[in-house]
């Protein structure tokens, strides 16, 4: 071990000290770039992989690196595009998705790409909480209301508030549009019914005659 | 009385400043920012860390000895503090001006041995005593190669009063009593002829009256980082190993003494380390012909200005030995107890003897 050690390296008293003193002034070049220092760069930048001298530490609340603008981060969901399809919500592999759909009684518009919009969203929670960022929801989003957003920094002292509500109905409208759909369900079925009975009737009385 | 309270509030200044700039060094050094958040470039960092202690808990272990235990942070921080007694800062301000002071010095370093014991023993806990049995090992056996860089200066100074030396190593020399018709020739050497004794500056300061003691001072500087537990020699404490060594067990207002006792004793070293190699409250400037650098840099002892000059030259440059301090301690790995044996018993003790007898020898060239 000793041969070993002695071979390898120079152990004379001079060059030890030499090494000891290039040490320090390895450290002390370090200790005057401090006034220098690492800028939050966006990674297209020629500079970005080039380690500048000086700190790298980006102090993060105030300042942080760029992200790039198709960052796949938060969902978000544009209400006013979604179909309501619940395809997210099936595809979700932790389950995060929660919809509730109610149909529409009347023509409720359609989306920016034309879709014929048929369903309102009485409830469309996403709970970040759980979200694994896989974005599957989002490729198979047939309107592409789900996106994925740059935003990564959304902390909160209370775990509630991961879950994102994203519906543009307050309960008391959802409720109100169940009732609306539920009172035209029973129309419906009142005047199926009605036609029965009179086609009944009619054939009682063709019989009769 | 007054030296004393005005003695602990400049030395808790100049701690809380050596914690500051212990952090902020060593981010740099490593390439990141340190404390930024507390005040403007976080230096309130360490008043904070004070607060924060003061505000915790006592504990003391159930099966520690209560008494060694609450008794040890005391007695370290007693024994460094006793030893600023002795420091001259300015050339008419010294607290004590004892005719013995380097003797009462080398006794006081030694003091703190006592108190590393009790904190260790006393807290009842295997990583504690283990720390202070490296510690009481190392301190004792760096105090020899320490003590002989210690007795070479005196032996070229002639005297163990601090003020005395400090009087020696600049133009100042014939001002005190006793030294009135002393001469100071370049590198002390009657032979060249060359008398400095006005010029003063740096060509006055020991390492350059006896230039080998510059060799003295690199073991006396190496020496006192053992003594004061710092690293490379930080084996006492040794995070990776021992936790924190003696002061594993303690907390709040306790590890805030020892913390304390600790820098002031970091402190403490430099500031000898100053007065007896690198020229006390000496300037490092000479005088050269009419430019009398020497003169208007040292003021008129005595008077405001001479207070001011003292004060400052010998702080500055206790605070660029407090620097190399941190700057070694974050250049340098840790030594293994072997080889900080060696490096004591081995190397710089026999080199010591050598500087010793050359050191008289060289005296006998002075006179």
């Amino acid at each position: 071990m000793k041969e070993y050690i002695s071979s390898r390296y120079n152990n004379s008293f001079f060059s030890v000290v030499g090494a000891l003193l290039k040490g320090m002034q390895l450290t002390l070049q370090h200790f005057f770039r401090a006034n220098k220092r690492r800028e939050p760069t966006y990674v297209s930048d020629p500079n970005y992989f080039k380690q500048p001298e000086g700190l790298v530490t980006l102090t993060y609340p105030y300042e942080s690196l760029p992200v790039p603008e198709v960052g796949r981060y938060r969902l978000h969901n544009e209400i006013d595009d979604c179909i309501v399809c619940d395809l997210c919500a099936k595809i979700c592999p932790v389950n995060c998705i929660e919809i509730e759909s109610i149909k529409a009684t009347e023509d409720i518009g359609i989306t920016s790409d034309g879709t014929k919009k048929r369903l309102h969203a009485a409830v469309f929670n996403i709970d970040l909480a759980k979200c694994c960022y896989c974005g599957l929801c989002t490729t198979v989003c047939p309107t592409d209301c789900l996106t994925m957003t740059k935003v990564y920094d959304f902390p909160e002292t209370d775990i509630k508030n991961m879950i994102y509500h994203f519906t543009d109905l307050s309960p008391e409208q959802a409720q109100e549009k169940r009732q609306k759909y539920e009172q035209q369900q029973a129309e419906i079925t009142e005047a199926k019914a009605a036609a029965l009975r009179a086609k009944q009737e009619a054939t009682r009385d063709k019989g009769n005659i | 009385m007054l030296a004393l309270i005005l003695c602990i509030v400049f030395l808790l200044l100049l701690v809380i400043v050596t914690a500051y700039a212990e952090r902020k060094v060593a981010a740099f050094i490593q390439d990141r920012v340190g404390p930024t958040e507390t005040g403007p470039h976080g230096i309130l960092q360490s008043v904070m860390d004070v607060v924060k202690l003061l505000q915790k808990e006592d504990i003391i272990p159930s099966a520690a000895d209560k008494r060694l235990f609450a008794l040890a942070p005391i007695v370290m921080f007693a024994a460094v503090l006793a030893g600023f007694a002795v420091i001259p800062i300015t050339p008419s301000a010294i607290a004590s001006g004892a005719y013995l002071g380097v003797f009462y010095l080398l006794a006081i370093i030694s003091l703190d041995v006592i108190g590393l014991l009790m904190a260790g023993w006393g807290s009842n806990n295997k990583y504690a005593v283990l720390g202070a049995m490296r510690s009481v090992g190392q301190i004792v056996s760096y105090e020899i190669p320490a003590g002989l860089a210690v007795l070479s200066v005196v032996m070229i100074c002639q005297s163990l009063d601090l003020q005395e030396i400090s009087f020696q190593q600049g133009i100042l020399m014939n001002q005190f009593a006793g030294l009135e018709n002393e001469v100071n020739y370049l590198f002390g050497l009657k032979a060249l002829d060359l008398d400095v004794t006005h010029v003063g500056g740096i060509t006055t300061w020991n390492i350059v009256r006896m230039p080998f003691l510059f060799i003295a001072f690199i073991i006396y500087f190496i020496s006192s980082l053992a003594e004061c537990n710092r690293a490379p020699f930080d084996i006492p404490e040794a995070e990776s190993e021992l936790v924190a060594g003696f002061h594993v067990e303690y907390s709040g207002f306790r590890f805030a003494a020892l913390f304390l006792a600790e820098y002031s004793m970091m402190v403490l070293v430099s500031l000898v380390a100053v007065v007896l190699f690198l020229g006390s409250w000496n300037t490092p400037l000479p005088n050269i012909g009419s430019v009398q650098l020497a003169t208007w840099t040292t003021g008129t002892p005595g008077a405001l200005t001479g207070h001011l000059w003292g004060a400052f030259w010998l702080l500055a440059k206790t605070v660029l030995l407090l620097y190399t301090q941190i700057w070694i301690r974050w250049t340098y790995p840790r030594l293994r107890v072997d080889q900080l044996m060696h490096l004591c018993w081995k190397v710089f003790t026999p080199i010591m003897l050598v500087l010793v007898l050359l050191a008289g020898l060289w005296r006998l060239w002075m006179i």
